[in-house]
């Protein structure tokens, strides 16, 4: 069950973004498609008082692709007292979105890190960097098809044929 | 796979190739200087870097650099069961490890509609705030450190190592606790413990006030403080700034009261709140919350119920002991949790609490299996840092050492 206020505020968001909403444990997920979702955070913290970023961060569902990620964003209204969620699809070929930095300016280092870690690119993005990984490092870390990174057992048959792949730092 | 070439953002590759972005057009032509501060600093708390353009001693750009202490919790927690996943709550924020402890199991409950007995409710309301009072602790001491006012430090790591011993009362495990589990608690809290936590009450009030006879009206700690950091209500909501640091803004936004979990709601308390927005104001903010702590621990304890320490549901909870040997239901269930886990329904959910530090949030997704399909990490600490550049900017490098120590930092937090 959604709270009145909230339900007076996704209704209308809903019918002008033509938006799903998905309601699970008392909370409401706005589902917007990526070009669409700037406008509808810059309409929910201008008219609606929703001026928290609470959290970015995104799903992965592979090995589905259409849509492999989904960005999960939470808005905190402190004037109502209410929360938000909203939910963009994102094709898994190369996975692109426009940056809500200038809608909300702490959504830049959620950006870093969803690129960091999904490999998600932010359109328009300030300073799209790696964030917790280092820089040097290749693949994205939270995607479902990246391992979580077991080490190879070497054994003296084939201790120099793992030795080489091994990655540490040689010399 | 894609990788980062291909794309045309910049790299970050130790030199200021890929950040010529970040620093003014002057260091480009070499008339300031770049210096590296951190990661291995003692008043950055932690593993943090900051790479800094500075003029003459006046920061003109500060960039931090963080992911050191990165351990990759978020995707370690995909690959456990859910009430193995919960040991590495503790190793997030490890000075508020029971506040991990308590959004997580919130989470779980909130995912699949758990109840947790009164008595648990109000035994972990007691224990986060006496986490909060410790954190609190350490960050006075390690601030008024940083400041130069050493014996503030010794005192109030004497009065944390009290509240640790009471943790390692109940949990057996002085910071990493995993006490609090879903459905309820580990186990109940010992007979010795109302006393401990009574002794505490009665003689900590007056310990902050030595600490603040040793600050508040020093003059050199206010020439320190004063006025350095200014954050405006404005800018502290466009960052995303929550905890002591927006109600040192003049915004009394605090989760424990705006949408109270575990029972907050039945405790008399304020939000202490300053106007000022400066590192002073935030101490201020701080010291008036370790009493109002006090206060809510005191009404805790006074009115603790008696009755069970965790839900029933034996589908979630493992049984208790004592039935092992004599109920032959009981074993399969404890095998069963402990083994394969038990699973939610599919779903996903965001739960925020009032940490030491702001926001603390989780959002959990399940796909109906056993383990946590994503577990994202909302903390205070990540948030908090990005305002840094924003603080720093001209002021002097002595001075970034007490912005560090009032943002509050704990760089688990901050690298996950």
């Amino acid at each position: 069950m959604m709270d009145e206020k909230l339900q007076s505020i996704v209704d209308p968001i809903k019918e002008r973004f033509s938006a799903l909403v998905y309601v699970y444990a008392d909370e409401a997920s706005l589902i917007i498609p990526p070009e669409m979702i700037v406008e509808a955070c810059r309409v929910l913290r201008d008219e609606h008082h929703f001026e928290l970023l609470v959290e970015e961060t995104a799903v992965d569902y592979w090995p589905e692709l259409k849509p492999r990620f989904h960005i999960v964003i939470r808005l905190r209204s402190l004037k109502h007292n209410l929360i938000i969620g909203m939910r963009v699809p994102l094709d898994g070929n190369f996975p692109s979105m426009p940056t809500l930095e200038n809608v909300y300016p702490n959504a830049n280092w959620f950006e870093r890190e969803l690129w960091d870690m999904f490999g998600i690119r932010f359109l328009g993005h300030s300073d799209l960097r790696r964030i917790l990984m280092p820089h040097d490092w290749e693949g994205h870390p939270l995607r479902k098809d990246f391992p979580l990174g077991y080490e190879e057992p070497q054994y003296s048959f084939n201790f120099d044929e793992i030795d080489l792949r091994k990655p540490y730092a040689k010399e | 796979m894609t990788t980062m070439q291909e794309f045309e953002f910049p790299l970050m590759d130790g030199t200021l190739d890929g950040m010529t972005h970040l620093v003014s057009e002057r260091a480009i032509e070499g008339d300031t200087v770049l210096l590296n501060m951190g990661p291995q600093h003692p008043s950055t708390h932690g593993v943090l870097r900051l790479l800094l353009e500075l003029d003459g001693e006046t920061v003109i750009t500060c960039i931090p650099d963080v992911g050191f202490l990165h351990t990759g919790v978020e995707k370690n927690m995909e690959a456990k069961t859910y009430i193995k996943a919960e040991v590495m709550s503790d190793r997030l924020d490890y000075l508020n490890n029971l506040g991990n402890n308590l959004v997580y199991c919130l989470a779980i409950e909130k995912l699949t509609g758990l109840d947790v007995p009164v008595r648990a409710q109000a035994i972990r309301v007691i224990l986060v705030e006496l986490q909060r009072i410790s954190s609190h602790l350490v960050w006075l001491g390690t601030h008024a450190l940083d400041l130069a006012a050493m014996s503030v430090f010794l005192y109030c790591f004497r009065e944390r190592e009290i509240i640790l011993d009471i943790f390692e009362m109940v949990s057996g495990q002085r910071m990493m606790t995993t006490y609090i589990r879903p459905g309820g608690l580990w186990r109940d809290v010992p007979d010795e413990f109302e006393q401990a936590v009574r002794q505490f009450l009665e003689a900590f009030p007056e310990r902050i006030d030595q600490y603040e006879s040793l600050l508040t009206k020093n003059p050199l700690f206010l020439q320190r403080t004063k006025g350095l950091g200014v954050m405006t209500q404005e800018d502290a909501l466009r960052w995303g700034v929550t905890g002591p640091m927006l109600r040192a803004s003049g915004l009394a936004h605090d989760l424990r009261i705006a949408q109270p979990y575990s029972g907050y709601e039945q405790y008399d308390f304020d939000i202490p709140t300053h106007t000022d927005g400066d590192t002073y104001a935030r101490y201020v903010v701080r010291m008036e919350e370790m009493r109002q702590s006090i206060k809510i621990v005191q009404q805790a304890l006074d009115k603790l119920p008696y009755g069970p320490v965790r839900s029933n549901n034996r589908k979630y909870v493992p049984p208790p002991r004592s039935e092992l040997s004599t109920s032959m239901e009981a074993v399969i269930h404890h095998f069963k949790l402990w083994t394969e886990g038990f699973t939610p329904p599919k779903g996903s959910v965001y739960v925020g609490v009032e940490s030491p530090r702001g926001e603390l949030g989780v959002y959990l997704e399940s796909d109906g299996g056993p383990k946590p399909y994503r577990i994202h990490w909302r903390t205070p600490s990540f948030m908090n840092l990005q305002t840094l550049p924003m603080l720093a900017k001209g002021n002097l490098v002595a001075d970034l050492v007490a912005l560090i120590g009032t943002a509050d930092i704990v760089l688990g937090d901050v690298d996950r």
